[in-house]
């Protein structure tokens, strides 16, 4: 199919990236090459079947929800690139 | 002295350790002086090896300190106590970074251990440093790392496979006696090809995903990249079993592979492989790209088997064209949501020149992601779109169960089914990289096994053109991990490829290797007190 500026621009926008021209072109011509070899799976009929989703179905092992760890803050607030205490810190979100 | 130390399987080493003969440290420091003669090489030097993303000396020199004191109270940890292992960059530790070569992740200090990593811990492994790899998994040469690429130790002008090509560059050429690998679509397979090693992916849920950085959840699985198989099977062993932290990891207690590690276990039979049925899909074998020369190496492997008392048979395998289609829909769709935690928040990079919360966000993930991760997060995110989702994403899972059925059924007459790994031996540098179909087909007999759960072991069968690896894959039921391994064991006690090692390394002084084979390195006996052991100290739940 053909991928034109403006869904590039969506994608880029849901993946949150910012593309510069020369990088718009190229996603868009890996995106129609890919695309176009992922076409392949249409030779099969696959109506009705069900969804794989995961390997081995209905096999997730439940765990009682309970707190296990100390406050760990600090230590997790390390690799923060930025930060204001026991917070993490960004740029204003909200206008006054 | 040190290159013959750096040949020994890490079981030898282990024994070495356990009978005195050498020192924890003393083995340690042989395997970080020869990666750091490699690691300090200017980034431009083409002799430069490039296996480490960062090399953690001190950390290591102490926890090899720290087991040997158990070692020389008698404690027994496991048959490989005191052993330095190579852990890939994705896999978080205490010690040092964990970067996953990107430069969003650069200086990243995990603050806690993975699962893996724990149990390690316990087996008293001692931690060389974090080995490098196509960022984010996400690449088959190990050319897409921020970290610079990686060579292939057979030949530096080729690539090591990936995306655990520095893995699999660190045991080939003796930086490391086995390391830890992760496998959404062939990353610990493929580079085992291509580095002449042995390396498994494990049944979806034997072993615990929690600390190792999320890539395609219904696909990663962290597995061992070694010089044999019985080196494999002792480091699957340890890493295997319950992790309560990660639900999917549903398998109970570890493996229990003590027949495979005890070499005289084979004795009854003669370490042969009477009753086995192993298919080999002789359509694999005719896709087009198809090398002659991995062709003709595997069939001759299909036939050491055969001698071995197997029974090999061909068969059609259907649906291996579809495998790499549906696996790029399924892992890009859940790396584009695994990959939205990167945000410049939390940890890492947050771009310099950000000034609001959208360009936090933006910016950050632009300038921290390279080329490879924004194509896929790109089209996971297309698939996922409203519109599209279910035309590609909804259709690859309905293919992916199709594709399970498929090898079901041929599990159902073969306990063993039989592939090359890959198309062709290692490819140039550069060969690929700006071709991403042609890369993601270096894929096409490995992806079906992430696909499916199944586990799948790559293991050297003899050597191609320009005297490169040649590597076979055996695909077995789930559960059934032991089943590949000790037939692999048994092919490796009668065919020697294994021992081979890549010569470049005496010619560059890389490994002040001699010229000579490390024949006779394995005939020491083995104490079976030792495998015992380990398993009842692994199921009892401690070690």
């Amino acid at each position: 199919m053909e991928i034109d500026e403006k869904l590039i621009e969506y994608l880029a926008d849901l993946s949150r990236l910012e593309l510069s021209p020369e990088e718009r072109g190229a996603r868009k011509k890996d995106l129609e090459d890919i695309l176009a070899y992922m076409e392949k799976l249409n030779e099969l009929d696959t109506e009705g079947l069900p969804e794989m989703t995961h390997p081995f179905e209905a096999a997730n092992r439940f765990r009682e929800d309970a707190v296990v760890n100390g406050d760990r803050a600090e230590e997790l607030l390390a690799g923060a690139p930025d930060k204001n205490g026991s917070y993490f810190r960004v740029p204003r979100t909200v206008e006054e | 002295m040190s290159g013959d130390l750096r040949d020994k399987t890490a079981l030898e080493l282990g024994q070495l350790i356990r009978e005195r003969q050498m020192s924890s440290p003393e083995v340690t420091r042989a395997f970080l002086d020869a990666a750091e003669a490699d690691f300090v090489k200017a980034q431009d030097d083409e002799t430069k090896m490039n296996a480490y993303a960062s090399l953690n000396k001190e950390d290591a020199l102490a926890q090899a300190e720290a087991v040997q004191k158990h070692i020389d109270a008698g404690e027994f940890l496991s048959p490989v106590a005191g052993v330095p292992v190579a852990i890939k960059d994705i896999i978080c530790t205490k010690e040092g970074t964990t970067t996953a070569s990107s430069k969003i992740l650069t200086g990243f200090r995990a603050p806690y251990d993975a699962g893996v990593i724990e149990k390690m811990r316990e087996a008293g492994l001692v931690f060389l440093g974090k080995t490098n790899m196509d960022e984010f998994a996400m690449g088959s040469s190990t050319e897409t790392s921020y970290l610079g690429i990686t060579r292939n130790p057979w030949n530096l002008s080729r690539v090591p496979g990936g995306s655990s090509g520095g893995s699999a560059a660190a045991v080939a050429a003796g930086l490391a006696p086995f390391a830890l690998g992760s496998d959404t679509g062939g990353s610990i397979r493929q580079p085992s090809a291509f580095t002449n090693l042995t390396g498994m992916k494990p049944t979806y849920g034997s072993v615990s995903r929690y600390g190792l950085m999320a890539y395609a959840s219904s696909l990663d699985q962290i597995g061992p990249m070694a010089k044999d198989a019985r080196d494999a099977a002792v480091l699957l062993s340890i890493i295997s079993g319950r992790d309560e932290r990660d639900s999917t990891q549903v398998m109970e207690g570890p493996f229990n592979f003590c027949e495979i590690l005890h070499p005289e276990s084979g004795a009854e039979d003669d370490g042969r492989l009477d009753g086995k049925k192993i298919g080999v899909p002789r359509n694999y074998f005719e896709m087009p790209g198809m090398a002659d020369d991995v062709r003709a190496r595997v069939y001759e492997a299909a036939e050491t088997f055969r001698t071995l008392g197997a029974e090999v048979e061909e068969f059609e395998l259907p649906l291996v064209d579809y495998a790499v289609p549906t696996y790029l829909i399924v892992a890009c769709a859940e790396a584009s949501s695994n990959l939205s935690r990167y945000d410049g928040v939390k940890y890492g990079f947050r771009s310099p020149s950000a000034e609001t919360i959208k360009d936090v966000y933006y910016r950050t993930r632009s300038e921290g992601f390279g080329t490879e991760v924004k194509r896929r997060i790109i089209l996971g995110s297309f698939v996922l779109s409203s519109g599209y989702f279910d035309a590609y994403y909804k259709k690859a899972l309905q293919v992916r169960g199709l594709i399970r059925q498929a090898f079901d059924k041929a599990l159902g007459t073969y306990d063993l089914i039989l592939t090359p790994t890959t198309p062709t031996t290692a490819f140039e540098i550069g060969g690929k990289i700006d071709d991403p179909l042609a890369m993601y087909l270096a894929d096409i007999f490995t992806t079906s096994v992430n696909l499916t759960g199944l586990p799948g072991v790559s293991a050297p069968c003899g050597f191609g053109e320009g005297g490169m690896p040649a590597g076979m894959q055996l695909i077995g039921r789930a559960w059934e991990d032991g089943a590949l391994l000790d037939a692999i064991a048994r092919y490796q006690r009668v065919t020697g490829w294994h021992k081979r090692r890549p010569n470049e390394m005496t010619a560059d002084g890389y490994g002040h290797r001699t010229e000579t084979a490390p024949e006779g390195t394995s005939t020491q006996e083995e104490e079976p007190s030792a495998y015992d052991q380990l398993f009842a100290s692994l199921e009892g739940g401690e070690a």
